[in-house]
C-alpha cells in the first residue's frame, strides 16, 4: 500500500473550514493517548483542559486576557505569512514595544493624564514598529534571509529587557528585585468592570475586523495576496514586492507592540524580565490556525488560551508541567498542516501491484 | 594548562555543537530541503540523551538516544513536508514550537541534576604532549566526529556520485526525477541525516558542554547553525571555518568580562545574535556569491507527476 | 506471441490506455518501430504524445496495454529499466542540471560504475565523432540552448542506444543548427538506431521522417507516410478539421513611432541572465514587429525592460508614445495605455490558484478600468469584466469564475491576451504568444493580433516560432545574446536569413559564429 496525493481540480471548501476542526479533533485524541500513557484518565485530564477552563467566570476572563495578545499578534503574523513575509520575531517586537510604552510611567513617574495611556499605546506600536523595521531592512536591503535575521533579534530584545530591569530602570524601592516602578491610574489599562479584563481585548478584535475587511476588499490587501502567491505576478500587476514587506514588518511590528504594551500595563502593572510566556510564537500557531484570516484569528486566539489555562489546570491537579499546553500546541500545528493538504488533494491508498501493472 | 591552551579548548567546545548541526543542515539543504526545525530537534537531542546518559550510567548511549531523537524529529518533518507536501518553512517552525515544548515536559523533573559527562578519548601518549596533546588530541568522541563529518561530507557531495545525486536532486528536481532518480527518497534521506546531526549537536551540549540539562538550553544554536549554511554558502569548509569563528565570538564574551571591562553582560550575551545578522548581511548582499551555490530547489515541494 | 520477433518490430506499444482521474490522456493508442525507421510521433498540444513517450520511457506507468521490446512483452518501471534495456530519451524540456559541468550531467544519467576520467574522454570522442562537441568541463549554466541540446543527445549516445526519442528537439534550434541535428540523426538511423520523433513542425517531419503516427485526443488516429502527405493534410489529421489560416491584410500605417528603442543597453546582476546591449528599435501604430530568437538570448530581459518590470538607466532607452519612459514603473506605462502579455502565463501573467476575475484585477486595477474605488476593490465589476473577456475570446471553462489553473494551457493564454486586448491599448508587447497552445488558440490570438494592429495599435512579438512570425509580422529583427537585428520587412525575409542572424552573424561575423560552427 502506498500513499497517493491526488490534486483537485480546485480547492475544497468544505476542507477550507473542516481541516481546522479535524486538526483540533485529532490533537485532543492524541492528548488522550498521551494522558493515557502518563497513567492519568484522559477523559479527566482532557475535561480539565479544554472544558474546565469555560465553566468559571475567572477562567474565561482569564482566557480574554490571553487571548487579547496571542490575537493582536496573531492577525498581523497571517498577514505577513500571506505576503509569504516571514517574521518569526514577534516576541522580540513585542518586548521592544513594551519597553517604549514603559519608559513614559518610568521617566515621568507621577505623571497622570489620559494622554499618558494614549501616549504609552502610540509608543508601544511605534516600538514595536522599529524593531520590526530590522528584519524589514536587512530583507529589502541586503536580501538577508527575514526568518533568521527576526528571530535573532528575538533574543537581543529579551537580553535589552533584562538589562534595563536589572540596571537603569530598576526600582530604586524594590528591595532590589529585577523589576520596574509599578504603574498606577492612567499608565494601566482600563479595565471592563472590575474584572481582569483590559481594552486590549476590545482592541485585538477592532483591529482583527479592520484587517478581515482590508484582506478581502482592498486593493492593499490583493495587493499582499498577490505578492505572497506569486511575486512575478505581482511585479507584473505593478505591485512592489519590497513594499509588501515593508508594511508587513512594519503592521505585525506595531500589533506585538501594542500587544506587548498591554501586558505591561495590564496583567503585570510593571516591567519584569519577562514580559510574555511565549506570546509571539505562540501567535504562529494562531495565525494558521485561524487560516490567515484575521477573523479565523480570533477564534484560534481563544482556543490557544484556553490551552494555556488548561496547562495550568493539569498541572495543579495531576503536577505534570505546564510545558504540555506547548507540546499540544505544537502537536495542534502539525496537524493544521497535515490537514490543510486535504483542502488542496485528495488521499488515496493505493496497493503497489495496481501501480506498477 | 596555560591561558591559551584553555582558550583553544572552549571555543572548540563552543564550535562543536554548530558544526555538527550545520552540516548536517546542509546536507538537507543541498537536497533542495529547507527544514528550520533544527533548534527542535537539537533541543530534543540534548533531553533525550542527557536523560538516556543519566538512566543508563553510559554517555555513549545518550549520544545514541539523542542521534535517534533528532532523525525521529526529523522523520514527522519529512513526512508531512514530502509526502503531504506541506510548506516547509511552516513545518520546520512547527518542529522547533514543538521540540522547546515537548523537551521541556520531559526534562522537567531531571533540571539541575547533575548528568554524565561524555569523558575524551584519551590517545596513550598522543593526549600528554604539552599545549599539543590536549589541543590536539585530548577531546571527545563528538569533536572529532564533527571534524570528520565535515571532511566526510565534503568529500561525499564533491566526489562521490552519491554527493552528486544529492546536489542533483537539490539543484533540478524535475530533471532528476525524470532521469528516474527517486527525489522523495532521497530527501528523506538526507533530512534524516540532518536530524541525525541535529541530535548528536544536541546530545553534545548536555553530555559534553555542560553535564545538565537545562530548558531552551540550546539557546539559539540551531538557529545560528541555519545561518552558519547561509553564510558558508553551502560549501563544507566553510562551514567549519564559520562554526569556528561564531564558537569563538560566543566564548569572547566570558573572556572580555573576565578582562574587568565594564560592559553589561547582556551586550555580551547577545553578541553571537548580532554576528549572525552582521554575517547574514554580508554574505546576502553579494548576489554571485550566493547564486552560484545555491540549491536551486531549495524550499519548493516536489510533486511527482500523477 | 513469439511470432511477433519475426515481424522485426524493436518497440511495439500495444492498447496504450493511460488515464488520469477522468481525463485519457492515451485511449488504446498502438505504436510500432523498426530498426533503423526515423519514425514521428504527430499530434497537437495535449494530444497525448508526451503521455506515451513517457510510458515508453518508463516515468509513467500504463493503465492499460502492452509494451513489447523486441517482440517480447515487457514492463518498464522506470527510466533506468528504459536505458538498460537500450531505450534513450531527450526532453523537450532539458533534464540537465545548471549548477554542474557537462560531465557530471552525463554521469547522471549512466549506470553507477563508470569511471570519470574515462566518461570525460568518451564525451569528447563521441561528440566529435557525431559532430555534437563538447567540453567535458564546462558549466551548463554558461551554455546556449543547443550546446544544452547536444548533452542531452550525447549522454543518450553514450548508452548506445538502440531507439532514441527525441521531444520536439528542434524547437530551441536556429535552422542551421536543426541541418545539422538532422544529419546526426540520419546517421544514427544508417546505424541501425530507431528514432522515434516528436513535433509539431510538419515540413521537417516530411524531410526526415520514414512513417509517422498520428494522436488527437488521445486516440491513434491515422499511420501514415509523411512523404507521401503535404504539410497541410497532416494538419488536417492532427486538428481533425480544417485549420483557417489568418487573415493578413495590408494595413495603413500612420507613420508616428508609438514605441521606440533607443540604444537600450541594461546590465544583469543574475549570473545566469543575459545583458540587452545597445537595442534600437521603432514600431509605428498599425504595425506588428515580430523579434525571432533562440531561447535565452535575452528576449525575458528585453521585455521586462520594456514592460517597466526592470527599469532602465536612462529614461529615453525606452519611449512609449513619444514619451521617455524608461524609468517609469509598468503601472505608469500602463497608463500610457501600453499593454504586456508575458511568456510565462502561471506564476508571471496570472497566478494559478486565483479566480479568474482576480486575475483581470491583476492589469486592470490602475488603468481606469472602474474595478477599484478608493482603494476597495468592485468584486461584481471585476466578474463583469472576466465575463465579457471570456466570452469575447472563447475561453472555454467549467464554471463561471473558475481558478486559473483549471483552464488548459490554451484557454488560459487566451484569458491572459484577451484581458489584455480588452483595453483596447495602443501598443502590445507579446512574448511568445502561442507556446504551448492548440492550433485553434493559436489562430484564435494570431487573428487578435493582426485584427490589433489593423485598428491602429503597435504590436511587439517576440517569438521562436518561425512560422508564427512569418504569418504575423510586417518586419522581422532577430535577437541574440543580448543585440537586435535591424527590423527588416518580413517579405526579405527567409528562414535561413534568420538563422543567420539569430546566430549573431550581423554582427562581428568572424567571432560569433554559431557555437560549433
Amino acid at each position: 500500500m502506498i500513499l497517493l496525493l491526488e490534486r483537485r481540480t480546485s480547492p475544497s471548501r468544505a476542507m477550507t473550514f473542516l481541516s481546522p476542526v479535524l486538526a483540533i479533533g485529532v490533537t485532543v485524541m492524541i492528548g488522550g493517548v498521551i494522558f493515557s500513557a502518563l497513567g492519568l484518565y484522559p477523559l479527566k485530564a482532557l475535561y480539565l483542559y479544554f472544558v474546565e477552563p469555560l465553566t468559571s467566570l475567572w477562567s474565561i476572563e482569564e482566557i480574554i486576557v490571553k487571548a487579547a495578545p496571542l490575537v493582536l499578534i496573531g492577525v498581523g503574523l497571517s498577514i505577513c505569512y500571506t505576503a509569504n513575509v516571514w517574521n518569526i520575531g514577534a516576541e522580540g517586537q513585542l518586548t521592544v514595544g513594551a519597553l517604549f510604552g514603559a519608559a513614559i510611567p518610568i521617566y515621568f513617574t507621577g505623571w497622570q493624564s489620559p494622554l499618558v495611556l494614549v501616549l504609552m499605546l502610540a509608543l508601544g506600536a511605534v516600538g514595536g514598529a522599529l524593531f520590526a523595521a530590522i528584519p524589514a531592512l536587512l530583507k529589502t536591503r541586503f536580501n538577508a534571509n527575514e526568518i533568521l535575521t527576526s528571530l535573532m533579534l528575538v533574543y537581543v530584545a529579551q537580553y535589552l529587557l533584562d538589562w534595563l530591569v536589572r540596571g537603569p530602570w530598576r526600582d530604586p524601592q524594590g528591595y532590589n528585585f529585577p523589576q520596574s516602578v509599578p504603574f498606577e491610574g492612567w499608565q494601566l489599562l482600563p479595565t471592563l468592570g472590575d474584572g481582569r479584563v483590559h481594552i486590549g481585548a476590545m482592541l485585538a478584535i477592532v483591529v482583527a475586523l479592520i484587517l478581515f475587511v482590508m484582506m478581502g476588499r482592498s486593493l492593499r490587501g490583493f495587493e499582499i495576496r498577490v505578492i505572497g502567491s506569486a511575486p512575478r505576478a505581482g511585479a507584473f500587476a505593478g505591485f512592489a514586492e519590497k513594499r509588501v514587506i515593508w508594511f508587513c514588518f512594519i503592521l505585525s511590528g506595531a500589533l506585538a507592540g501594542m500587544a506587548g504594551l498591554c501586558e505591561v500595563a495590564g496583567p503585570s502593572g510593571q516591567l519584569q524580565p519577562t514580559i510574555s510566556p511565549g506570546y509571539g510564537f505562540t501567535a504562529i500557531i494562531v495565525a494558521f490556525l485561524g487560516r490567515l484570516n484575521p477573523v479565523g484569528v480570533i477564534f484560534a486566539g481563544i482556543l490557544l488560551a484556553i490551552s494555556y489555562l488548561g496547562g495550568e489546570a493539569v498541572q495543579v491537579e495531576f503536577n505534570i508541567s505546564d510545558k504540555s499546553a506547548q507540546v499540544f500546541q505544537g502537536i495542534l500545528l502539525f496537524l493544521i498542516l497535515a490537514c490543510d493538504t486535504l483542502i488542496h488533494y485528495r488521499i488515496r491508498f493505493v496497493s503497489r501491484k495496481v501501480k506498477q501493472a | 594548562m596555560s591561558a591559551i591552551e584553555a582558550v583553544i579548548l572552549t571555543i572548540i567546545t563552543a564550535s562543536t555543537p554548530l558544526l555538527l548541526a550545520a552540516i548536517g543542515e546542509l546536507v538537507t539543504e543541498r537536497a533542495g530541503v529547507l527544514n528550520l526545525g533544527v533548534e527542535g530537534m537539537m533541543i530534543m537531542g540534548a533531553v533525550c540523551g542527557f536523560i538516556a546518559a543519566l538512566l543508563s550510567g553510559s554517555a555513549t548511549l545518550g549520544v545514541l538516544a539523542g542521534l535517534v531523537a533528532g532523525v525521529a524529529m526529523s522523520m514527522i518533518f519529512a513526512f508531512l513536508t514530502q509526502t503531504l507536501m506541506t510548506s516547509q518553512v511552516a513545518t520546520g517552525l512547527a518542529l522547533t514550537l514543538m521540540g522547546l515544548g515537548l523537551s521541556g515536559l520531559i526534562g522537567e523533573s531531571f533540571t539541575g541534576q547533575p548528568g554524565v559527562k561524555l569523558q575524551a578519548l584519551a590517545i596513550p601518549g598522543l593526549s600528554t604532549i604539552p599545549f599539543l596533546g590536549p589541543v590536539l588530541f585530548g577531546h571527545d568522541l563528538l569533536v572529532y566526529l564533527s571534524l570528520a563529518l565535515t571532511g566526510g561530507v565534503s568529500y561525499v557531495l564533491f566526489r562521490t556520485r552519491l554527493g552528486l545525486i544529492i546536489v542533483a536532486v537539490g539543484g533540478n528536481h524535475h530533471s532528476a526525477h525524470a532521469l528516474g532518480y527517486n527525489v522523495i527518497g532521497v530527501r528523506y534521506a538526507c533530512i534524516a541525516f540532518g536530524g541525525a546531526c541535529s541530535g548528536l549537536a544536541g546530545a553534545y551540549l548536555s553530555l559534553a558542554y555542560t553535564s545538565q540539562w537545562i530548558e531552551n538550553m540550546s539557546a539559539g544554536r540551531g538557529w545560528i547553525a541555519l545561518a552558519l549554511v547561509v553564510f558558508a554558502t553551502w560549501l563544507p569548509k566553510r562551514v567549519l571555518i564559520g562554526a569556528y569563528l561564531f564558537g569563538a565570538v560566543w566564548i569572547m564574551g566570558l573572556y572580555i568580562q573576565g578582562l574587568g571591562i565594564a560592559i553589561p553582560s547582556q551586550l555580551l550575551s547577545s553578541l553571537p545574535y548580532l554576528v549572525t545578522i552582521a554575517a547574514l548581511i554580508i554574505i546576502s548582499g553579494n548576489r554571485t556569491i550566493t547564486k552560484v551555490n545555491t540549491p536551486a530547489c531549495i524550499g519548493q515541494p516536489f510533486a511527482p507527476e500523477r | 506471441m513469439s511470432g511477433n520477433g519475426s515481424s522485426g518490430f524493436l518497440l511495439e506499444a500495444r492498447n496504450i490506455t493511460k488515464t488520469f482521474g477522468d481525463l485519457r490522456a492515451n485511449d488504446d493508442v498502438t505504436l510500432a518501430l523498426k530498426p533503423g525507421e526515423i519514425h514521428a510521433l504527430l499530434g497537437e498540444n495535449g494530444a497525448g504524445k508526451s503521455t506515451l513517450v513517457k510510458i515508453i520511457y518508463g516515468s509513467l506507468q500504463p493503465t492499460e496495454g502492452q509494451l513489447l521490446w523486441k517482440g517480447k512483452p515487457v514492463s518498464i518501471a522506470n527510466p533506468a529499466a528504459a536505458r538498460a534495456l537500450g531505450i534513450g530519451m531527450v526532453f523537450q524540456h532539458f533534464s540537465l542540471f545548471d549548477s554542474l559541468t557537462v560531465l557530471q550531467n552525463v554521469a547522471l544519467a549512466l549506470p553507477p560504475k563508470s569511471n570519470m576520467a574515462e566518461l570525460s574522454q568518451r564525451i569528447e570522442s563521441v561528440s566529435a565523432d557525431y559532430g555534437l562537441p563538447l567540453q567535458p568541463d564546462a558549466l551548463v549554466a554558461d551554455l546556449s540552448v543547443g550546446e544544452r541540446q547536444r548533452i542531452e543527445i550525447v549522454r543518450c549516445l553514450l548508452q548506445e542506444p538502440q531507439l532514441l526519442t527525441m521531444d520536439e528537439p528542434t524547437a530551441v534550434l536556429t535552422p542551421q543548427e536543426a541541418d545539422r541535428l538532422f544529419v546526426t540523426l540520419r546517421r544514427l538511423a544508417e546505424e541501425g538506431c530507431a528514432i522515434l520523433y516528436i513535433s509539431h513542425r510538419l515540413e521537417e517531419v516530411r524531410r526526415l521522417c520514414d512513417d509517422a503516427t498520428i494522436l488527437r485526443q488521445g486516440k491513434m488516429v491515422a499511420r501514415v507516410d509523411p512523404k507521401q502527405e503535404t504539410a497541410s493534410s497532416l494538419a488536417n489529421l492532427m486538428v481533425g478539421s480544417e485549420v483557417g489560416a489568418v487573415k493578413a491584410e495590408t494595413r495603413d500605417r500612420s507613420g508616428t513611432a508609438m514605441l521606440e528603442l533607443r540604444g537600450l543597453s541594461l546590465p544583469t546582476d543574475d549570473p545566469f541572465g543575459v545583458a540587452l546591449k545597445g537595442i534600437d528599435l521603432s514600431i509605428e501604430s498599425g504595425e506588428i514587429v515580430a523579434i525571432a530568437g533562440v531561447a535565452g538570448n535575452g528576449q525575458a530581459e528585453l521585455f521586462d525592460a520594456i514592460s517597466g518590470e526592470a527599469l532602465c538607466p536612462s529614461a529615453d532607452m525606452v519611449q512609449l508614445a513619444a514619451h521617455a519612459c524608461g524609468g517609469e514603473s509598468i503601472t505608469a506605462r500602463r497608463r500610457r495605455n501600453a499593454a504586456f502579455v508575458p511568456e510565462e502565463r502561471i506564476g508571471h501573467g496570472a497566478i494559478s490558484s486565483f479566480a479568474l476575475s482576480e486575475n483581470v484585477i491583476l492589469t486592470h486595477h490602475a488603468v481606469g478600468s472602474g474595478l477599484v474605488r478608493r482603494g476597495l476593490i468592485n468584486r461584481t465589476a471585476a466578474e463583469d469584466m472576466n465575463k465579457r473577456i471570456t466570452e469575447t475570446f472563447d475561453v472555454r471553462k467549467g464554471k463561471p469564475d473558475p481558478n486559473a489553473h483549471s483552464l488548459s494551457g490554451g484557454n488560459l493564454q487566451k484569458f491572459v491576451v484577451g484581458r489584455e486586448i480588452a483595453r483596447d491599448p495602443d501598443i502590445l508587447v507579446i512574448n511568445q504568444p502561442t507556446w504551448g497552445v492548440d492550433a485553434g488558440a493559436a489562430r484564435l490570438i494570431r487573428q487578435a493580433l493582426i485584427d490589433m494592429a489593423r485598428r491602429g495599435a503597435a504590436v511587439l512579438v517576440i517569438s521562436q516560432d518561425l512560422d508564427e512570425i512569418f504569418e504575423v509580422a510586417d518586419r522581422i529583427a532577430v535577437i541574440s545574446r543580448g543585440e537586435l537585428s535591424p527590423a527588416y520587412p518580413a517579405a526579405e525575409m527567409t528562414p535561413e536569413r534568420i538563422g543567420l542572424l539569430m546566430a549573431g552573424a550581423h554582427e562581428h561575423t568572424a567571432t560569433s559564429m554559431a557555437p560549433g560552427a
